[in-house]
């Protein structure tokens, strides 16, 4: 058995309302910025799996994000193994 | 209560952070059910006939509201009870975890607002020939408060139509004080397709009593034991 690190990202889907990325848009004009749009947030999680090879690791991973991590419902994720 | 021998029993599920649990089961005695706290932990129902999941911040919302509590070991007692035809309401953070575990359509996200919305609000009902709504009289809207960060009913455009065909909206936010969070189509409640799983956003438990300001929320609860009641009655 071996540790395998990943990170998975999850970030609201295109068209489901971010009122925190609207939020920080909002406020940049006070930082005299104007050049910025489309801000979205979401979060990060990362996460070390024991498993035999790192397809076995990518594939628990895979269920936790789809299971638990994200929501389908308005929510999309990518994983990428990091060190 | 009826002469029969059974009186009615409520049972409360009480998560890690549930916080409106002894409210939902005071309300639940007032609407003359007999009661029952349910651990989380638990994997038994007791006997209960129907079910309240209370408000509150289960696992302290983390992640998103509801998505822990969705796996607390109940769950599976809760999902099977649905499944027989039971009768689930879900308040607040209820809903929530019920919307998390797939029991009711949608999901709650932040308020448009970005502000912890608690005020008092009226609900027009949509229906009243549910188990959830029958003891509400024609016309009336009700008034009881919602208190939420996370209440913005969302549901991706298909299946909001689907749900709006089938009739599954049952509250929605109405004038004057009108929708606290931005949700879809005003919603403040649903049911689902078999019409037994209720989950809304409002407190029907903190509007029990005329002395909270209203007793308007008392007639969810009369209508939940009323139906369960007439349900335990038809012999197997």
């Amino acid at each position: 058995m071996a540790e395998f690190r990943f990170c998975v990202s999850v970030m609201p889907k295109p068209g489901i309302l971010d009122p925190q990325g609207r939020a920080v848009e909002g406020s940049l004009p006070y930082l005299g910025v104007d050049s910025v749009s489309s801000v979205r947030i979401g979060r990060r999680v990362e996460l070390t799996v024991e498993a035999a090879t790192e397809s076995g690791a990518r594939t628990i991973v895979e269920r936790l994000a789809d299971d638990l991590l994200a929501n389908p419902l308005i929510e999309a994720w990518t994983a990428e193994a990091i060190v | 209560m009826d002469g029969g021998g059974h009186r009615l029993k409520v049972g409360v599920v009480v998560f890690p952070g549930s916080n409106c649990d002894r409210d939902a089961l005071h309300a639940a005695r007032l609407a003359g059910a007999e009661t029952l706290s349910l651990w989380h932990e638990q994997t038994d129902l007791h006997g209960a006939d129907a079910l309240i999941l209370p408000g509150g911040f289960a696992y302290g919302d983390y992640l998103r509201a509801g998505a822990l509590a969705r796996f607390s070991p109940i769950m599976g007692a809760v999902s099977d009870h649905a499944a027989r035809g039971g009768l689930v309401l879900g308040i607040c953070n209820g809903f929530q975890i019920l919307a998390e575990a797939g029991l009711v359509p949608g999901a709650l996200v932040r308020n448009a607002s970005l502000r912890f919305e608690h005020r008092w609000i009226r609900l027009r009902v949509e229906r009243r020939d549910t188990p959830f709504t029958s003891a509400v009289p024609d016309g009336m809207t009700l008034r009881m408060p919602v208190a939420h960060g996370e209440g913005c009913y969302v549901l991706p455009a298909a299946d909001l139509r689907s749900l709006e065909e089938r009739r599954g909206v049952l509250f929605r936010y109405a004038a004057p004080e009108g929708n606290p969070n931005g949700s879809a189509h005003d919603i403040a409640g649903v049911i689902d397709q078999a019409g037994n799983v209720c989950g809304l956003m409002p407190h029907p438990e903190r509007a029990s009593e005329a002395v909270l300001g209203s007793d308007d929320g008392l007639l969810l609860l009369r209508s939940l034991v009323a139906s369960a009641a007439a349900a335990v009655a038809v012999p197997a």
